[in-house]
């Protein structure tokens, strides 16, 4: 491994934790509003939580916003998908919650791999999310006294997550989609659906601008700007099965890595534990079923290996609840890497359902007892019924079977306090970015990220960049522009020359297998070098023998999959690398070298208190690693325990 | 005519537990937004239950392209029935036959060994096909931006808790508000109305305090843009409802309708309160 000496500088504000946000804002230069503002252009690529959030408060506060995504409309994004709820610090139900305590629990539920700073505005910003919320008219649960309704998730001991029934994300989506369309119809914000990023446009070692695709005809265009946000989400889809929407890529941010941003934690994945199992060859994606199932499901496998009896013929004196087992203080409701991790141990043992080698039951028996048929379908009748159109059986009569299945990514382009990368100009938001959720990310706080940096963070910060920045003029007409547009056309026409024999989602497949098997729920050093081998021979294999028709110049889906594949192609070699340099387990990362007796995750905080930042050395060269310490000044670094 | 089969992947494990069905499919292909359109034969093998539609055509498109053919372009996303991307007409059927599911939902259970299912995009005039089953939806998007919103910018929002909103009028907005903005409902009537969508926003924001201020003005100016786009008028089929995959009640056409008499004989200033009429 190549060790680079970069300092990474995270720009934290000076002060006490509480006051760094507030002293950011004083100690900062503004814009003033007015003509001023107009003369900015601020190009947001994606339209989700954080990316439209940024977009439409941009627009509000007068600058001029060009808005790309790959769907047909803004509406769509992958936040659309979040179902559970978002967190906020309100203390609405009088539990002892607090800014202090939701900052607590996501260091914590990191397992201390996150930045105190990042994430104590994260908790301070989160109430503030849900008034604005409200005032745009997202309809959340509510109780029968008119107040907002909440529920609890899993790792944390009080009530702060607020919900609309299981479509969270769809409603909080509606709310900023209904923000960003007022101001397109005001004009301060230009949309442009069907457009995908190619690449990232630097000049003078600042992000200037895009180079962007329309899907529908082919047609490669620029945009130049003075800043570039970047909220293109994660890059679960490296693993081929995933819970993510099936378009979901990391193209923008891996092109932008290419361009000389670094690449921060890439192996801090997360397994979800509870989705439909594996099926067939055949699949596109994985099915969540909501994390909040856990609450009155119980999870076990038979207590003999192999047992293929049917759920119901087994005896409860053979079944092993192992989560009650091994964390009789949180049961099934550990915090989801432990709960996926649990489910891997057991089907390693040849314990598990009878479906598939790779599957646990997840049981509705003694909740249908307690609460009864009628109060259990209120609950989950929608993801049951979702249930049995996949698999043909009914949770009520017959235990449901879940395995855990890739979700979040928590690892991104790194930024420093200003979600600024370490290209200037090029601010990356949301799941793109590394920062919030340290290696392992809380139920109910993606959309929480996703809100507080698109309404809150990016506005602030890049208003400040634009006041201090006195950034150039700079046209698309300019050089730069030209050489890196005919770069990406060269690039898409050599997909198309290759003529080979091998479909997109045949060589995604086993690139999934390979991610899956080595760089999953359990890593180790021999395994994680037979996958950057085997990473580096599909990508031979890619570059030689890609089948793909049609042209460059009209709507061609396989031609935008092919793109995108190529990118993860060599994302998932930096995660192993990745995976292979962090000799500890922490959160969703799990080297099977490091751990307790128990089998629990053994962190080694003297060693490995840091934050991975990649730096992208050319085609085929071994990357270098920089380091940004991580400094605990305000929590104590604890071993995570829900026993 | 083209023949295909499931499980030619490579290097992917073999399903051997089943061979699997037979299916014919009559796919509708068209190069482009001006090209002539046709019914093209295809017929697909080993086919499980548990695979969804939207899964046999990739398999089926993976063949395509290996013998040189271009793919069948259709939309889909997230493929769990919440993104609102895909849209077929199914054996005649917006969303196929199954009623509060969506396109991607559909699972091959539904059918039989040798059945002919009938693939067609989403047919309106607002609606125009880009090519094969895509079409352009984005005058549900010109129609939002005329008033499918609350006018409140970030930063003045009181406390959530500040105004109380009945839980039944919370209920309500919530019904409505579960619209993906798919299409079905528009693809579905014989009018290619869109009065089931809009209505969704409109009934959403008017059920709500918040929506209040706004709502005489918002149900005038969002039908004014409906109507302008072409979309035909509601003749109260229900064909929309039936096949919405979030089984919006056609009662919100209805108190659409209520929304703008208010507005356009009392004013469109003077409806003030929320909730029901």
């Amino acid at each position: 491994m190549i060790t680079g000496n970069r300092v990474l500088d995270a720009r934290i504000p000076a002060g006490p934790l509480a006051d760094k946000w507030d002293r950011h804002a004083m100690d900062n230069p503004l814009v003033a509003p007015g003509g001023n503002r107009r003369k900015f252009t601020v190009i947001v690529v994606g339209t989700g939580l954080a990316g439209g959030g940024a977009a439409a408060t941009l627009g509000e506060l007068g600058y001029n916003v060009l808005n790309f995504c790959i769907q047909d409309t803004p509406r769509r994004a992958h936040s659309v998908a979040a179902q559970g709820g978002i967190n906020a610090a309100k203390n609405y139900q009088n539990d002892a919650d607090s800014v202090h305590r939701l900052f607590y629990d996501t260091i914590k539920g990191g397992d201390y791999r996150s930045r105190e700073a990042n994430v104590y505005r994260l908790a301070q910003l989160s109430t503030a999310i849900i008034d604005q919320s409200v005032a745009m008219g997202v309809p959340f649960a509510r109780e029968y006294g008119g107040a907002l309704a909440n529920r609890s998730f899993g790792g944390v001991q009080v009530s702060r997550t607020f919900y609309a029934r299981g479509q969270t994300g769809q409603q909080l989506l509606l709310g900023v989609y209904s923000a960003l369309v007022r101001q397109i119809e005001a004009g301060t914000v230009k949309m442009y659906p069907r457009h995908e990023m190619l690449d990232l446009v630097v000049v003078d070692g600042r992000a200037r601008g895009i180079i962007a695709r329309e899907l529908t005809t082919g047609e490669i265009k620029r945009f130049a700007a003075d800043a570039v946000v970047l909220a293109t989400g994660g890059y679960s889809p490296v693993f081929y099965l995933s819970t993510n929407a099936v378009n979901c890529n990391a193209t923008a941010i891996w092109r932008a890595h290419r361009r000389g941003a670094l690449f921060s934690n890439p192996c801090y994945t997360q397994i979800h534990p509870t989705a439909v199992p594996q099926m067939g060859d055949y699949q596109s994606k994985l099915t969540l079923m909501s994390e909040s199932l856990r609450n009155d499901g119980r999870v076990w496998v038979p207590k003999k290996p192999n047992d293929k009896r049917r759920p119901n013929d087994i005896p409860e004196a053979e079944r092993d609840y192992y989560l009650e087992r091994r964390y009789p203080a949180f049961g099934n409701l550990v915090p989801r890497d432990i709960a996926a991790r649990a489910a891997k141990v057991e089907c390693d043992q040849g314990k598990s359902a009878y479906f598939s080698p790779q599957s646990v039951y997840l049981d509705f028996a003694d909740a249908i007892k307690r609460l009864g048929k009628d109060v259990v379908g209120d609950r989950y009748g929608n993801l049951f019924d979702m249930y049995r159109e996949i698999l043909g059986d009914s949770p009520y009569d017959t235990p449901m079977m879940i395995y855990p299945a890739p979700h979040y990514t928590m690892g991104g382009l790194w930024v420093d306090y200003n979600l600024q990368g370490t290209i200037d100009g090029l601010f990356v938001a949301g799941e793109a970015n590394f920062s919030d959720h340290g290696a392992n990310r809380l139920g109910a706080s993606a959309l929480m990220q996703g809100l507080a940096d698109g309404y809150f963070v990016v506005p602030r910060v890049v208003a400040s960049y634009l006041a201090g920045a006195k950034v150039s003029n700079v046209k698309a007409d300019h050089d730069a522009f030209k050489a890196v547009e005919e770069e990406s056309r060269t690039h898409l026409q050599r997909l198309l020359s290759i003529k080979g024999k091998r479909t997109v989602r045949d060589i995604h497949w086993d690139l999934g297998r390979t991610m899956w098997d080595k760089v999953g729920m359990a890593r180790n050093t021999a395994g994680l070098n037979e996958a950057i081998a085997a990473i580096g021979k599909l990508r031979e294999s890619f570059w030689h023998d890609l089948a793909l028709t049609g042209t460059a110049a009209d709507l061609n889906k396989q031609l935008e999959q092919a793109n995108r594949l190529c990118d993860y192609l060599e994302l998932g070699e930096l995660m192993a690398r990745d995976a292979l340099m962090r000799e500890e387990s922490c959160g969703g990362h799990f080297r099977e070298e490091h751990q307790t007796p128990e089998g629990e995750a053994k962190r080694d905080d003297a060693n490995f208190t840091f934050v991975s930042a990649w730096e992208y050395t050319g085609p085929g060269r071994e990357p270098v690693m920089h380091k940004e310490p991580l400094v605990f000044e305000n929590v104590e670094l604890k071993t995570r325990s829900y026993k | 005519m083209s023949d295909s089969s499931a499980s030619k992947g490579s290097s992917a494990p073999k399903d051997a537990a089943t061979k699997g069905m037979t299916i014919h499919l009559k796919i509708w292909r068209q190069a482009g937004r001006q090209a002539q359109g046709r019914f093209v034969d295809y017929t697909v093998h080993g086919i499980q239950q548990e695979m969804s539609l939207l899964e046999m055509l990739d398999i089926l498109n993976e063949d395509l392209i290996r013998k040189g053919d271009e793919a069948i372009e259709f939309d889909s996303d997230c493929r769990e029935g919440i993104c609102g991307t895909c849209g077929l007409v199914v054996s005649g059927v917006a969303h196929g036959k199954h009623a509060g599911t969506t396109t991607c939902e559909i699972r091959m259970r539904q059918y039989q060994d040798g059945d002919t299912i009938t693939v067609e995009p989403f047919r309106a005039g607002p609606f125009p096909i880009i090519k094969d089953l895509v079409v352009d939806r984005e005058a549900f998007d010109r129609i939002q931006r005329k008033g499918g919103f609350i006018s409140t910018n970030v930063g003045s929002a009181p406390d959530g808790n500040a105004v109380l909103v009945p839980k039944d009028c919370a209920d309500n907005a919530m019904d409505a508000a579960t619209c993906i903005g798919c299409g079905a409902c528009v693809a579905a009537c014989p009018n290619a109305s869109a009065s089931l969508f809009v209505s969704a926003k409109i009934s959403q924001f008017a059920w709500l305090p918040q929506g209040a201020p706004e709502r005489g003005r918002r149900a005038l100016a969002m039908i004014a843009q409906m109507d302008s786009e072409g979309f035909g008028d509601c003749s109260n089929h229900g064909e929309c409802e039936a096949v919405c995959p979030k089984q919006i009640s056609i009662q919100n056409i209805a108190k659409m309708r209520r929304e703008y008499i208010k507005a356009a004989w009392v004013g469109a200033d003077k409806v003030r309160s929320s909730g029901g009429d």
